[in-house]
């Protein structure tokens, strides 16, 4: 049975490094398995999150040739086995041991996100009517795993590190999906800009290539909620009129 | 004493897949604190991999169904033998279940005017099943994390309960450790709702991950609580069967609702050869009217592709020992065959069906819409588990309730598709309800340090020095389940689960050597072990009942007495533990069913 050789970050928050593992390598194998194995025969402590298998959880979220992936969905068979395939966490999170580091931070950003409100039921039977193409729009979004691949890969996490002030394009993504949603009635624009950082944003797409579910996530998402901000905060038609209702001043009544 | 660290609940939920989370979102209502400890990452439990939807008789696409007619489906599909109060509930509050999640966001497909749509599903009378493409379990735990997260609720992430404790007569709290960093935390709750999920990882081909170690049948066992119906295992007739990585990922039975079949190596549909007598009234006994079925035509009938699970494996089981199976050990599933029926077939199937079209192109290099699948049974679903009262989902310890897969009752001998994720709705808010109303009358109870003590120590055993003999948990988990795979499957006789019952003696020893490498800072070789022994309890439950039940009925099969017993559709296995600490599997009669679901069953015959 052929072979691969597999180089796994192993180390916790205060350092660590590469090792070296050979596994034997059959049909259909993806990195996940071939991690599972060395686990299993050889490093029983390998820490490792994985569930479902089937792309489906987002657990197994790694960098594999230094490329955001997930791992149970990338097969042995698309990359040169002829070199070792490096395997490490992701690189936008503190880590904690070996492949498995702490995404506790995308579970603070979601609670800041302004819940799902939604208008008056349509029928008295108190549900609503929807018309498919308008549900489809916002099913794309929540395909959404929370694998955090993309979090991983957005510069403005990964390289700068502005976690405190920009909520990243998974973020974003439920933004839209609540602000496109038939039904929802809250509004969200107001803290777009100013605590979730959509200005910080410089739409270089590195998002939507490394998506598993292909969401396209710049384009269908954070575009269109660029351009709500936008219209809210700079249009000059609106700006004149707002200047216009300051200067009416409290007495020129509604 | 040891090192823990102690947190307090009202209410404590072990679990956070749809049971749990929907448990901790009635407690929380119900102005109790409420405590959510999960295995793993919030979000990612199994029910993230439900595929088909979520039955329930909203009558949306069929204003024929009702809630009488969903009872009598599911009594029929788990032969009699389920609690029919339970099913009486689910049947009732499923369909407000089902709103109350497009209340809080979910966004499911709809019908032409506008309402939530509907599915065809095995065992269901009408198309019944409210879904969202193929990812309905994904919208439905995202709809319940994303409100639940605003409840007030404690979420405990990543931290496994090895432990339960009672006081006198009631639940006291629980133990755990966080994988994260290996320290243990002790929670004290007035009340606790075990949401563990299933048993999968007891086999070997299994659409379960890693978690589903049946931790919470054996935790209430271990506490004096009685388990039911052990021998019920369900193989889902379609999981993946090549490559070898990907054997026993689940393939919706969706495929087959809109339009798939199920054909031997010889190109036969095989379901046509058998179709049960008591589904052989509503069951199509021709190609055409079958497939006209799944286009929605009302006055056909199913096909027999769409027969319940345990006949649907039992039927590809038989196709591949006798040598109609596919080159890699399964059966073919197609769909791309609905090409020549209709003319956009492609993007049907690609809008129905994304993640089939996804995961056979990612993981196994076939185009669904092209080729057809290879499919085999995979274990799937536990329909036996912690036995409840119906009403209340309290066990048999008083402040200790299940729901969800953990719990027993609804599905008995076998459990529709699509019955799943209404039942973790359903009583997931009656176990949260009830839960809520007993701590609100309690305060909470004493725990003896000294058997928290034991617990850590117990815990911590797998550190000591090794053994002789001792030997890494991965060995002795892969062992287990080769065992149940070989001798407990699909396909059970007497004499090979005797063989069964000393392997899992032989295997309790070989856990209680296991020794492990590293720290406990995250180390999974550890965690693993620390499952073994639920694994081991659940294991020999379901080997114990499926001895004790000497008839072949809903998922069990015995090839030694392969018919159905009528005496034996008159009872319910009960597991529990005796005085001395053994297990002891004793009959239950099943109550006499009230006149009026009676009349119910017989109307929809």
């Amino acid at each position: 049975m052929p072979g691969a050789t597999f180089r796994i970050w192993r180390g916790d928050a205060a350092g660590g490094a590469f090792a070296d593992y050979s596994t034997e390598v059959t049909e259909g194998m993806v990195v996940l398995d071939a991690v599972l194995r060395i686990q299993a025969a050889q490093a029983g402590d390998l820490a490792v999150r994985w569930n479902c298998k089937a792309g489906r959880c987002g657990s197994c979220s790694a960098e594999v040739n230094g490329r955001p992936r997930l791992m149970c969905m990338t097969r042995l068979s698309e990359l040169p086995l002829e070199q070792p395939v490096t395997v490490e966490p992701m690189r936008a999170f503190p880590r904690i041991k070996d492949l498995a580091c702490d995404v506790g931070w995308n579970y603070e950003v979601k609670k800041r996100i302004r819940p799902f409100k939604p208008r008056p039921p349509d029928a008295p039977d108190g549900t609503w009517r929807m018309a498919q193409a308008d549900v489809e729009r916002v099913q794309e979004f929540r395909k959404c795993i929370e694998c955090f691949l993309c979090q991983d890969v957005c510069h403005v996490l990964r390289e700068h590190a502005k976690h405190q002030e920009f909520i990243g394009p998974r973020y974003f993504v439920q933004v839209a999906a609540l602000e496109m949603h038939p039904l929802d009635a809250e509004d969200r624009l107001a803290e777009l800009g100013q605590t979730q950082g959509i200005g910080f944003c410089n739409i270089t797409k590195c998002c939507t290539r490394v998506c598993p579910e292909n969401i396209t996530i710049t384009d269908n998402a954070i575009i269109p909620l660029k351009e709500r901000w936008i219209d809210r905060h700079y249009d000059p038609i609106r700006r004149f009129l707002g200047w216009l209702r300051l200067k009416g001043g409290a007495g020129s009544g509604p | 004493m040891a090192e823990v660290q102690t947190h307090e609940h009202d209410v404590l939920i072990i679990g956070a897949g749809g049971a749990g989370l929907r448990a901790a979102i009635a407690a929380s209502a119900a102005k109790v604190s409420v405590g959510l400890v999960c295995k793993s990452l919030l979000g990612k439990a199994h029910t993230v991999m439900a595929e088909g939807g979520i039955a329930a008789a909203l009558a949306n696409v069929d204003e024929r169904d009702s809630w009488g007619v969903h009872f009598a489906d599911t009594m029929r599909g788990g032969q009699y033998l389920n609690d029919w109060r339970m099913a009486e509930f689910h049947a009732k509050e499923a369909p407000a279940c089902v709103r109350e999640l497009e209340a809080w966001g979910a966004l499911f497909d709809r019908t032409q005017d506008g309402r939530i749509l509907q599915r065809n599903f095995g065992g269901h009378r009408y198309p019944r099943l409210a879904h969202v493409g193929d990812r309905t379990g994904l919208e439905m735990i995202r709809t319940l994390q994303d409100y639940g997260i605003h409840q007030g609720i404690d979420v405990h992430m990543e931290r496994t309960v090895i432990a339960l404790f009672t006081d006198a007569d009631r639940i006291a709290g629980a133990l755990a450790y966080d994988r994260e960093r290996g320290f243990f935390h002790l929670f004290r709750a007035k009340a606790v709702v075990l949401a563990t999920g299933g048993i999968g990882r007891a086999y070997r081909i299994t659409s379960n991950s890693w978690e589903y170690t049946g931790d919470g049948l054996a935790l209430a066992y271990e506490a004096g609580a009685e388990l039911m119906d052990m021998e019920f295992v369900q193989f889902h007739p379609t999981g993946m069967v090549w490559p070898p990585s990907v054997q026993g990922i689940l393939v919706t039975e969706g495929v087959r609702g809109e339009g798939g079949v199920l054909l031997n190596k010889n190109g036969r549909r095989f379901m046509f050869d058998d179709i049960p007598e008591n589904y052989r009234a509503q069951t199509a006994d021709n190609e055409e009217e079958g497939w006209r079925y799944t286009q929605g035509d009302r006055n056909a009938r199913r096909p027999p592709d769409l027969l319940t699970r345990d006949h649907v494996a039992r039927c590809i089981v038989r196709e591949i020992k006798e040598g109609r199976g596919s080159p890699h050990g399964g059966v073919y599933l197609d769909i791309a065959w609905i090409r020549k029926r209709i003319p956009d077939a492609e993007e049907r199937i690609k809008k129905k069906l994304p993640s089939m079209y996804h995961q056979f192109k990612q993981l196994a290099d076939i185009d669904i819409t092209r080729e057809p699948m290879e499919v085999g049974p995979t274990t799937h679903y536990m329909m036996g588990g912690i036995r409840v009262d119906p009403e209340t989902q309290m066990s048999t310890v008083p402040g200790l309730f299940a729901a969800g897969e953990c719990a027993a009752g609804l599905h008995g001998a076998n459990r529709l598709g699509g019955n799943s994720l209404s039942d973790l709705l359903v009583f997931g808010k009656r176990a949260g309800d009830f839960a809520a109303r007993f701590a609100r009358e309690r305060t909470l109870g004493p725990l003896a340090a000294d058997r928290i003590d034991a617990g850590v120590r117990r815990a911590l055993e797998p550190f000591q020095p090794a053994a002789p003999e001792a030997e890494g948990p991965y060995a002795v988990q892969e062992e287990l389940q080769a065992m149940m795979q070989d001798l407990v499957g699909i396909v059970r006789h007497e004499e090979e689960m005797r063989r069964a019952q000393e392997a899992i003696g032989k295997l309790k020893e070989r856990a209680a050597r296991v020794r492990v490498a590293g720290n406990r800072h995250f180390n999974p070789g550890w965690h693993t072990a620390l499952d073994l022994p639920s694994l081991l309890t659940v294991s020999e439950a379901i080997t114990r009942s499926a001895l004790e039940r000497q008839e072949s009925r809903g998922a069990h099969f015995r090839e030694d007495h392969p018919s159905k017993d009528p005496e034996a559709g008159r009872f319910n296995l009960i597991v529990r533990q005796d005085g001395a600490g053994s297990m002891r599997v004793e009959r239950r009669p099943i109550p006499e069913m009230r006149p009026d679901l009676k009349k119910i069953v017989e109307e929809n015959g």
